[in-house]
C-alpha cells in the first residue's frame, strides 16, 4: 500500500499560529469504478484529525468521503507560544494512521 | 498601376538582396523584451517567471496563489522524486552532483539538444536500470522537478552560440511563430499578441518566463507535469495533434522558449492553475 506521507508546517503571527497540514492520501469515496474491472473502488478516506498543542488537544476535525485526494487541513490556535509542539495525527477507516509533529518558531 | 509598380521594385528589392538576414538571438532576445516592456510597463523582469500571477488584471488569481504558496502541494512529490534521486545515485551523472546546473538546461551537445529528461535517462540507462517511460508525468516530473529544485533562484544562461545549437533555437522559433492545428493559432498569436487577455475564463501568460517553472503542479493535472505535457496540451487546445515529448521539435522549442527567458530567475517546481 501507498505510504500516507504527512507533512506539517506552523506559522506564527501575532499569538495566533496557523497550523497546515498536507496528507498523501488517496480519499477514495468508494463511488468510483475502475475502467478496467468494472469494480467499485473500495471507500478509503480519513476520519478523523486531530490536533494538539504540547499534549493538549486543540481542535478535532472529522473528515469523510467528500474531501478531496491529498487533503490540506489548516487550523488557527491562540495563544501558542514559541516552543510550543504541534502535533497533528489521524486515522482513516481502513486503520491507517499518521501523524507529524513541529514545533513554533 | 501604381501598385503593380510597387509590387516589382519589392520583388526587385528581394531579390537583389537574396540572403535575407536573420536576426541572430541576441536581437530576438532585445525586441523579445522590449516588446513585454512595453506592453507590460509596470511588470518588473524577475515578476515575469512567475508566470500570469505577475499579470495585470491577475490580482485575484495571485493572492489565491500565494496562499497555495504558503504550502505547495507538489512538496510530496518533489519528496518522491528526492527519494528516487538517492535512491539511483543521479547525482554522480552530473557535475557538481546534479546541484545548481540546471539553468543551463537544455544545451546542445555537438549532436542534438539534451534535456534535463533526456540525461536523467541516460544516467539510468548507463547504470544498468530501466530508463523511465512517461516523460510527462509522474517519477520523470518528479525527478525533474527535484533536481530543477536544487538550482531554483539561478538565473536561466542558455548557450545558443555553437551552429547547431543556433539551427535547433531557428527550428524553434520557426515552431513558436507558425501557424497549426484547426483554429490555425501560433504560439505566439496567445501568448505575444494578446498575453495578459482573457480566453475564456482564463487569463493567457506572457510568453516571456515561460518553462522557468515548469516541472508545474497544475491544479488541472492534480500533480506535476514535464513542460512538453504542457507543450502536448496547449497544442490540443488549438485543435493540432500534439508531438511527442522529448521530440526534437519540441525540444528545439524548449530552447527557444528557455533562451527567451535569459536571466530569469528558475522558480521550478512551481504552482499553476
Amino acid at each position: 500500500m501507498a505510504s500516507f506521507a504527512t507533512k506539517i508546517k506552523v506559522k506564527q503571527s501575532g499569538g495566533t499560529a496557523l497550523v497546515l497540514t498536507l496528507v498523501k492520501h488517496p480519499m477514495e469515496t468508494g463511488q468510483r469504478v475502475d475502467k478496467k474491472t468494472k469494480q467499485k473502488i473500495p471507500a478509503h478516506y480519513i476520519q478523523k484529525m486531530t490536533f494538539e498543542v504540547s499534549g493538549k488537544q486543540v481542535a478535532e476535525a472529522n473528515l469523510g468521503p467528500a474531501v478531496s485526494k491529498d487533503p490540506l487541513v489548516g487550523v488557527q490556535v491562540k495563544n501558542a507560544k514559541k516552543g510550543d509542539k504541534v502535533k497533528v495525527s489521524w486515522t482513516d477507516n481502513k486503520g491507517n494512521r499518521g501523524s507529524a509533529e513541529e514545533t513554533v518558531q | 498601376m501604381k501598385k503593380l509598380i510597387i509590387f516589382l521594385t519589392l520583388t526587385g528589392m528581394m531579390g537583389a538582396m537574396p540572403v535575407v538576414s536573420q536576426a541572430s538571438p541576441e536581437d530576438d532576445l532585445k525586441a523579445w523584451r522590449s516588446y513585454f516592456k512595453k506592453r507590460f510597463p509596470d511588470v518588473k523582469f524577475d515578476e515575469f517567471s512567475n508566470g500570469l500571477y505577475a499579470l495585470p488584471g491577475a490580482e485575484d488569481r495571485r493572492t489565491e496563489w500565494e496562499e497555495i504558496m504558503e504550502f505547495p502541494p507538489y512538496e510530496l512529490e518533489l519528496e518522491e522524486g528526492k527519494k528516487f534521486w538517492d535512491a539511483n545515485k543521479l547525482g554522480t551523472c552530473f557535475k557538481n552532483g546534479g546541484r545548481g546546473i540546471a539553468h543551463k538546461y537544455p544545451y546542445w551537445n555537438g549532436k542534438e539538444v539534451r534535456t534535463i529528461e533526456l540525461d536523467i535517462n541516460a544516467c539510468l540507462k548507463k547504470k544498468g536500470k530501466k530508463p523511465i517511460k512517461d516523460l510527462k508525468k509522474g517519477k520523470m516530473a518528479q525527478v525533474v522537478a527535484y533536481m530543477k529544485s536544487m538550482s531554483r533562484d539561478k538565473r536561466v544562461k542558455v548557450d545558443v552560440s555553437s551552429a547547431g545549437a543556433k539551427a535547433a533555437y531557428e527550428k524553434g522559433k520557426k515552431f513558436y511563430w507558425a501557424r497549426r492545428g484547426q483554429l490555425n493559432f501560433s504560439c505566439a498569436h496567445c501568448h505575444v499578441d494578446k498575453a495578459g487577455q482573457f480566453i475564456g475564463g482564463n487569463i493567457l501568460s506572457a510568453g516571456l518566463g515561460h518553462g522557468v517553472g515548469f516541472p508545474a503542479y497544475r491544479s488541472k493535472w492534480g500533480g506535476l507535469g514535464t513542460l512538453h505535457r504542457r507543450y502536448g496540451g496547449c497544442n490540443k487546445q488549438v485543435r493540432a495533434k500534439p508531438l511527442k515529448p522529448q521530440s526534437e521539435t519540441y525540444r528545439a522549442l524548449e530552447l527557444y522558449e528557455t533562451y527567451m527567458a535569459s536571466d530569469l530567475p528558475l522558480t521550478a517546481p512551481s504552482q499553476r492553475f
